[in-house]
């Protein structure tokens, strides 16, 4: 028999197996179900930022055309299966919605209007009146820094001596600024639930319908099985459907009461006070060197914003206790509690925040030497993870700089700023490096090979664009041998196996090694069916198997996990971004006019699906540094550019071509495909790169972004 | 949004009496302005009055310059080639504004009647003299980054956000105007005006009159122009400041000067003392200087807007380089 020779179809750049479903608008997103019967729900939000609901009138809202209900705190409760307060048991702030009177942020929801047109909802909502007993709400960080707290979850770290940096003959000192972002994906937040008997039923934008049918049961004290969740499809969320939001369950609660099904679509306002956002934060870096660009010591301290009912953490200093081989590093991590939503991670979560400081002041601090920044970094190599004493499972960062340097022309930067004009602008070169820790989580697959020989898979992971069921077919191609066009990757359904939230760039290394292992699961249940070997049988005679075994399909289900590894090996991705920037030397106005991401994040399972990624990266990194800023007036403590006209996200015309190289060296330990993980290093450490490269055309160094043109002429 | 009526006139006439009869009434074109302040309840009107059935699309050539309709879509405009041809520095300025789709949408008459973006007016728990007269100002202590710099009042510190009326203001239109009373002729200059102490007036406009159309008459220069937009992001923002410029330069030395300025006052702000200043002078950076720095006399600026002094003069000279071809 001609034993056949396989071929890999790892790394094919293969299309979005539900591409063309999306460009025809053939694919459901959550508020695309037009259940019979289905009634619309507006939320109310409130008006103050920190106080106390005096009084709520909805008769109005009541009386309106077509309106169904209106739920504030004061029925809420009476809702069968909800108990919630404003008042923890330990007498702390306990923001549960519509749990009672208390006010922490302005726009916390108030009200759920529903009626049966979302015109009439809408206009109902506007007639709900509330009265309220305002107290003094802090919304500034930069005012309440001496409100400062250590988060519950310690975050300071300390090697060698504390805040070494200050005896070192070179030093760097500076404070840098972050503003809130907010995640701000194309399609809106929204749920829609309806009730059949005593089980519910809710489509929902999420990264993660196992986590959200685990909110929805402890919320409403209700059974796995009296849970359904649903989120085929995600228009971008960048970690703002990592958590439930009151809005999922106020639409839960509300769909109880009316005994319909019912829609809640925010608004885009509504978006920037209800889903989270990347917390602003202030960070101070102190760098030491020797002359010869040795680090002496890193000191890294983060004031993050955070709400009044809940502490939210992020990993902003992470970056600096490994990236660099520094003997000497303190990191210190406070919070600040404010009347503002919780933050919730957003893209490159906490990383990509810590990244813009360190990177930056990196970047100072080789100019203060007189040292070619990529020299700086390489001089400061970490061979081994310096934090943990582990070696790194994999990295090939200096493959990066080396490669990504080449591919952006460094050779052309001048050290000295502002020496390189073309026409009236200056043309700048600047790098940023990014790191995020490679995960591998639990994740259980389901496979089907049916008599025809079509595979079927299915697993509850969530896809928020990566194209994570393509890059799940050519994993299970690849280990079947089966031709991806007969294979099928479900997701999206609490009813399937279990898998965690699509986030932290886990997905395909925890999803897609329950895929690979199910898949050799199912080839090793035929094997022994047909009692042959994996040689004598081609892929194409499984269903011979199937027949004669008188099946009709055959389906296995199997969990997979990681082992120790993780207490051998540090593991991580890593990125070397570079730009190219224009300033122009009148008006301020900056313009990236080339960019280039060098990334080792192990296996690539499809090259065009990932580069998408890596893109899509670099444009929120290009957001970060020169356009998204949410404005708060501290007097009302209120956003005044919570709206897409206002708030800039980056527009095509801002973005250059992108020039994507992967190393695609695999990773030996994370998972048996040697992939890491992309999603946050494309963003982390962009930033970065450009503010470098802002500093190296124009010799000004903007430690606030984004770098808007005021700010630089 | 509030529930309304809604008329869609085929007649100027009718459109002009549908609207004075009732008390809150508001015409609507392309509706990409009225519609958000429906949405976000800054304007509650009782009527609509659908004026997109009105013959008032024309940009034809007349005796004395060309006409554009009310009507006439922001992309038409900006895409015509009697507009290339003779003005185009107003198609310049049309296409600095919003997005391909909002120009499909918006109309010249919208355009002129866009209100201002302060933050403050679009929030209806926030005070705002302009929506709700005697409410205060928020923005004039508060956060006014983009805010005037230019003929502002205690009132109120408001920009205008056109690119088009930009234009408009330097190539000296005519507004052509219907009421109850007739028609009427509203020099661009005296169309928009300064908040003084009631911002909730953006123009000289009269309860219900309508706009028929613009006039442009024939300028002399048409070669040296330039719409420098200075803005957050490459497109779709609004300026931090912008210049019109339209010069006539002959064997070097500037025959005449036509400046107009967005941003940075509460109506398109011409710059004729600048423009005085250029006359007869070389088409040099030197003198395009002194031209910004006659332009920025008597600017003030806010806590959050100080940069506008800098930038303003800046983007004037950039603007007059780019038009005179100077480097
Ligand atoms: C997100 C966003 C970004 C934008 N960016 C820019 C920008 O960068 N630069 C810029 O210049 N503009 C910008 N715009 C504004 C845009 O140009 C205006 O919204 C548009 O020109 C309004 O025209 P319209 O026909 O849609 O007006 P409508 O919304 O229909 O009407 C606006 C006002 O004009 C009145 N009106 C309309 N026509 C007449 C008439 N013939 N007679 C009397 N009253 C009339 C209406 O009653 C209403 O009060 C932006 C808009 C948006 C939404
Ligand atoms: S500047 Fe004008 S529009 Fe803005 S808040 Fe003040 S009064 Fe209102």
């Amino acid at each position: 028999m001609e034993k056949q020779l396989k071929k890999s179809v790892i790394g094919e750049p293969m299309d979005r197996v539900d591409g063309r479903l999306k460009v025809t608008g053939a694919a459901t997103y959550s508020a695309e179900y037009n259940i019979p019967n289905l009634s619309y729900a507006v939320l109310v939000s409130g008006t103050i930022a920190s106080g106390t609901i005096t009084g709520i009138d909805t008769a109005a809202a009541e009386r309106a055309p077509g309106v169904l209900t209106v739920i504030t705190h004061l029925n809420a409760s009476q809702l069968v299966g909800y108990q919630a307060s404003t008042i923890a048991a330990n007498g702390k702030p306990n923001y549960r919605v519509f749990g009672g009177d208390k006010i922490f942020f302005n726009g916390q929801p108030v009200a759920i209007v529903v009626a049966d047109t979302f015109e009439r909802a809408t206009y109902a909502a506007s007639l709900v009146k509330t009265s309220y007993q305002k107290d003094e709400h802090k919304t500034s960080l930069e005012d309440n820094l001496v409100n400062a707290i250590s988060p519950s979850r310690g975050k300071d770290y300390q090697r060698g001596i504390v805040d070494a940096y200050k005896t070192a003959p070179v030093k760097v000192e500076e404070t840098y600024m972050l503003p809130t972002e907010v995640h701000n994906p194309m399609e809106l937040h929204n749920t829609t639930a309806f009730w059949d008997g005593d089980k519910v039923i809710v489509y929902t934008k999420s990264q993660g319908v196992k986590a959200t049918q685990q909110s929805i049961m402890n919320t409403f004290k209700l059974t796995e099985d009296k849970v359904q969740v649903n989120s085929r499809f995600v228009g971008g969320a960048f970690g703002s459907a990592l958590r439930t939001w009151p809005h999922e369950i106020a639409t839960v609660m509300a769909a109880k009461k009316v005994g319909r099904p019912v829609k809640l679509l925010l608004t885009r306002e509504q978006q920037f006070t209800m889903v989270g956002y990347r917390p602003k934060t202030i960070q101070k870096i102190g760098l030491g060197a020797t002359a010869d660009g040795q680090l002496v010591g890193i000191t890294h301290e983060s004031y993050s914003q955070s709400s009044v009912y809940e502490e939210f953490t992020e990993g902003s200093n992470n970056v600096s206790r490994f990236l660099y081989a520094s003997p000497n590093v303190t990191t210190r991590y406070k919070i600040i509690p404010l009347n503002v939503g919780a933050p919730a991670p957003m893209r490159g979560p906490g990383e990509a925040t810590g990244a813009y400081a360190i990177e930056s002041a990196l970047d100072e601090l080789s100019y203060k030497l007189n040292m070619d920044p990529i020299a700086l970094r390489l001089k400061n190599y970490s061979e081994n993870d310096p934090e943990r004493n582990l070696p790194y499972s994999s990295k090939y960062l200096k493959e990066c700089y080396s490669l990504g340097s080449e591919k952006i022309g460094w050779s052309n930067r001048s050290q000295t700023p502002g020496a390189v004009k073309e026409g009236d602008w200056l043309v700048g070169y600047g790098i940023g490096c990014g790191v995020f820790g490679a995960h591998r989580g639990r994740a259980t697959a389901k496979i089907k090979i049916s008599a025809d020989g079509t595979i079927n898979i299915q697993c509850a992971t969530a896809d928020i664009g990566p194209g994570t069921a393509t890059s799940m077919v050519l994993i299970a191609s690849d280990a079947l041998g089966i031709p991806t066009n007969k294979i099928t990757f479900e997701l999206g359904n609490s009813a399937f196996p279990q898998a965690g939230q699509q986030g932290g760039s886990s997905t395909v290394s925890s999803v897609g090694s329950a895929v690979h292992d199910v898949s050799l699961a199912l080839k090793k249940k035929l094997m022994e069916l047909s009692g042959k070997t994996e040689n004598d049988v081609s892929p194409g005679s499984y269903t011979d198997i199937l027949k004669q075994q008188n099946l009709p399909y055959l389906e296995i289900t199997q969990g997979s996990q990681g082992g120790d590894e993780g207490s051998k090996y540090s593991m991580y991705s890593f990125s070397a971004h570079f730009c190219k920037v224009h300033v122009h030397a009148i008006t301020g106005q900056v313009k990236v006019v080339k960019a280039v991401a060098a990334v080792d994040a192990g296996t690539i399972i499809n090259h065009k699906t990932a580069s998408s990624q890596m893109i899509g990266g670099v444009v929120g990194g290009i957001g970060m540094a020169l356009t998204e800023e949410v404005l708060f007036d501290d007097r009302y403590g209120r956003y005044i550019n919570g709206n897409f006209a206002d708030y800039h996200v980056p527009v095509h015309a801002d973005v250059p071509d992108v020039d994507v190289i992967f190393i695609d060296k695999p990773d030996p330990v994370l998972n048996p495909m040697g992939t890491k993980g992309i999603g946050e290093i494309s963003i982390i450490g962009f930033a970065p790169a450009i503010a470098n490269a802002v500093y190296n055309a124009t010799g000004k160094r903007v430690r606030e972004m984004p770098i808007t043109p005021d700010k630089l002429i | 949004m509030n529930q309304f009526q809604y008329v869609r006139p085929v007649e100027q006439a009718s459109a002009v009496k549908a609207f004075v009869k009732d008390a809150n009434t508001q015409f609507i074109a392309g509706g990409t302005n009225l519609i958000d302040l429906m949405k976000m309840g800054v304007v509650k009107p009782d009527k609509l009055v659908d004026i997109n059935r009105l013959p008032l699309k024309d940009i034809k050539k007349t005796v004395t310059g060309i006409h554009i309709g009310a009507l006439a879509l922001n992309s038409q405009v900006a895409e015509n080639s009697l507009i290339l041809q003779h003005h185009p520095v107003l198609a310049l300025a049309l296409n600095a504004g919003a997005t391909q789709q909002l120009r499909n949408m918006a109309t010249v008459g919208g355009n002129m009647l866009q209100r201002t973006r302060c933050g403050y007016f679009f929030d209806t728990n926030m005070p705002c003299n302009k929506r709700e007269p005697g409410s205060g100002c928020g923005a004039i202590d508060g956060v006014n980054r983009m805010h005037a710099i230019f003929g502002a009042s205690e009132s109120c510190i408001a920009v205008h956000p056109s690119d088009m009326c930009v234009a408009l203001a330097a190539l000296d239109a005519t507004v052509t105007v219907l009421g109850l009373k007739g028609e009427r002729r509203i020099p661009f200059a005296d169309f928009h005006r300064l908040p003084g102490d009631h911002p909730e007036h953006d123009n000289t406009l009269q309860k219900g009159e309508l706009i028929l159309g613009i006039d442009i008459p024939d300028a002399p220069a048409t070669k040296n122009v330039a719409y420098l937009k200075v803005r957050d992001r490459t497109s779709y923002a609004f300026a931090l400041v912008s210049v019109a410029a339209v010069l006539n330069i002959e064997g070097g030395i500037i025959k005449s000067a036509r400046l107009a300025m967005g941003g940075v006052a509460h109506k398109p702000w011409r710059l004729q003392n600048a423009e005085a200043s250029l006359i007869g002078k070389q088409a040099t950076v030197d003198n395009f200087k002194q031209a910004a720095q006659i332009a920025m006399q008597g600017a003030k600026a806010y806590k959050y807007n100080q940069f506008k002094l800098k930038l303003g003069p800046n983007t004037i000279v950039q603007a007059l380089k780019t038009a005179a071809g100077v480097a």
